[in-house]
């Protein structure tokens, strides 16, 4: 198992961050729309670290279940955590104003998502894509 | 075979059609085909990498460039893609709400139920239509073991759910009122005290309370700030307002309500009424009292509830059938 992570500090690395996931994605075989669905995901996952928490990480890991191959995405921060978490997976609400963006759309753009916050420790957020 | 199966060999034999020439048939079929796609959940960047496969098997040889700004289309419509999603979600939530508001608004009726009483030599008639779904008027009469009536009309100052929670409140500290204190400055004094504590201080409440005693033929009454009432003097045919001066329900919980008294003749009426009586709008403004008071005095022979209902019936009617606001009227009438 192969795993590597990207420092997100300030918006460039989004790029690196982005860049990471798709390079494995690629290698995995994943075709051009689910590659741009696991980006736009990673996008949005650093982007959160950056805006809201300061710093935090993402680390891509190939992941094997089964037959099944896929990938999974993890945003980890050490910033100020989510107090609402189901106010923050509700349609329509957006602190940033992005249509249909932030974590709901996240979720909506891989197979599997989980998220763990605690308020002054920062928030865990994992999800996978599966390769169909 | 699904739509998912079929939509490449559709998509590209569109594409063929017009690429050889260009009709308008084809254009069509494009429309077609994206109302399909839609019902079956083909998202936006779907249907770039989907021409883009279309037009690389069509046209080989098409420059490097052309194909490359298709990667940059995809990406950018990522967003209108998450957009849509957001907005199909939202639409079945919106489904789920109007669903829910229906059933609290059928449950508000049946909250808000009261029985017209019914006692000789008094007629009395009563309607009330929200202007949306659920109403922000309310009335209501109590029969007393002595044969007296209370009447109460209110109206909350404001709309539609959170108006309705208000009134079912209003609704409950009426119904565990004590059976000894129904005279209506009583009554005001009771809810101002409820309200205040109970509701936000941006809600109010105005309210008319009466009481009719059939013994002595005199109508009792106060008001928190409602809509003045009229009385209808059946002898000399003239109607009056039926003023009373009390402060809203909410404002101030040491707030006092003085009790008026008009006896009753044979003939006579009482009408009392909220603002969407009142203010009814019509495209040049709000109408006239005299207006008001002429569908009155049209209908006043009929029964009570004639009257409300046919009075109701005008003013909708000099309001393309269009409420603005709640509307309620009571009609108490002396028959004998």
């Amino acid at each position: 198992m192969m795993d590597s992570s990207v420092k997100i500090i300030n918006e460039w690395d989004i790029v690196a961050a982005r860049q990471l996931g798709r390079n494995v994605a690629k290698e995995l075989g994943f075709g051009t729309v689910d590659q741009a669905r696991i980006t736009t995901a990673i996008s949005e996952l650093a982007r959160n670290i950056y805006l809201y928490a300061g710093q935090g990480e993402i680390t891509i890991e190939k992941i094997e279940s089964g037959t099944k191959k896929g990938m999974t995405i993890i945003s980890r921060d050490a910033g100020p955590g989510i107090p609402d978490l189901r106010k923050v997976m509700e349609d329509g609400f957006s602190t940033s104003g992005g249509l249909g963006a932030g974590l709901p759309g996240v979720k909506r753009l891989m197979d599997e998502f989980s998220i763990e916050s605690t308020p002054g420790e920062g928030t865990l957020i994992q999800s996978v894509k599966w390769l169909k | 075979m699904s739509f998912r199966d079929t939509m490449l060999d559709e998509y590209k034999e569109i594409l063929k059609t017009y690429i050889n020439d260009q009709t308008e048939q084809a254009l069509y079929m494009s429309q077609k085909f994206s109302r399909k796609s839609i019902e079956y959940k083909i998202s936006p960047e779907e249907m770039i990498s989907l021409h883009k496969t279309s037009i690389m098997e069509l046209a080989p040889d098409l420059p490097e460039s052309l194909l490359l700004s298709l990667d940059i289309l995809l990406e950018v419509m990522m967003s209108y893609g998450l957009a849509y999603r957001e907005h199909q979600s939202l639409r079945t939530i919106q489904r789920e709400l109007i669903n829910e508001i229906e059933v609290a608004a059928n449950m508000q009726q049946t909250l808000l139920g009261t029985q017209i009483p019914h006692i000789s030599s008094v007629d009395i008639g009563a309607i009330s239509v929200p202007a949306k779904q659920m109403s922000g008027d309310y009335y209501h009469f109590v029969s007393h073991e002595n044969g007296a009536v209370s009447v109460a009309i209110a109206d909350i100052i404001g709309k539609g759910i959170p108006a309705a929670l208000c009134m079912s409140m209003i609704k409950y500290s009426m119904d565990s009122m004590p059976e000894n204190s129904h005279t209506p400055g009583d009554v005001l004094e009771r809810l101002n005290r409820v309200v205040e504590q109970n509701v936000d201080p941006t809600m109010f409440i105005t309210m008319f309370s009466g009481l009719y005693n059939p013994g002595n033929h005199t109508f009792y009454y106060s008001s928190a700030g409602h809509e003045p009432g009229f009385y209808y003097n059946g002898e000399t045919g003239a109607f009056e307002e039926l003023k009373a001066k009390g402060l809203l329900l909410g404002v101030d919980k040491k707030a006092k309500y003085r009790e008026y008294e008009r006896k009753v003749e044979v003939g006579d009426a009482i009408l009392l009424m909220s603002d969407g009586v009142t203010e009814c709008r019509t495209k040049d403004g709000f109408i006239e009292i005299d207006t008001l008071v002429g569908y009155i005095e049209k209908y006043i022979h009929l029964g009570a509830q004639d009257i409300a209902d046919k009075v109701y019936k005008e003013l909708e009617f000099l309001q393309d059938f269009q409420l603005r606001d709640d509307f309620t009227l009571i009609i108490i009438k002396r028959t004998a």
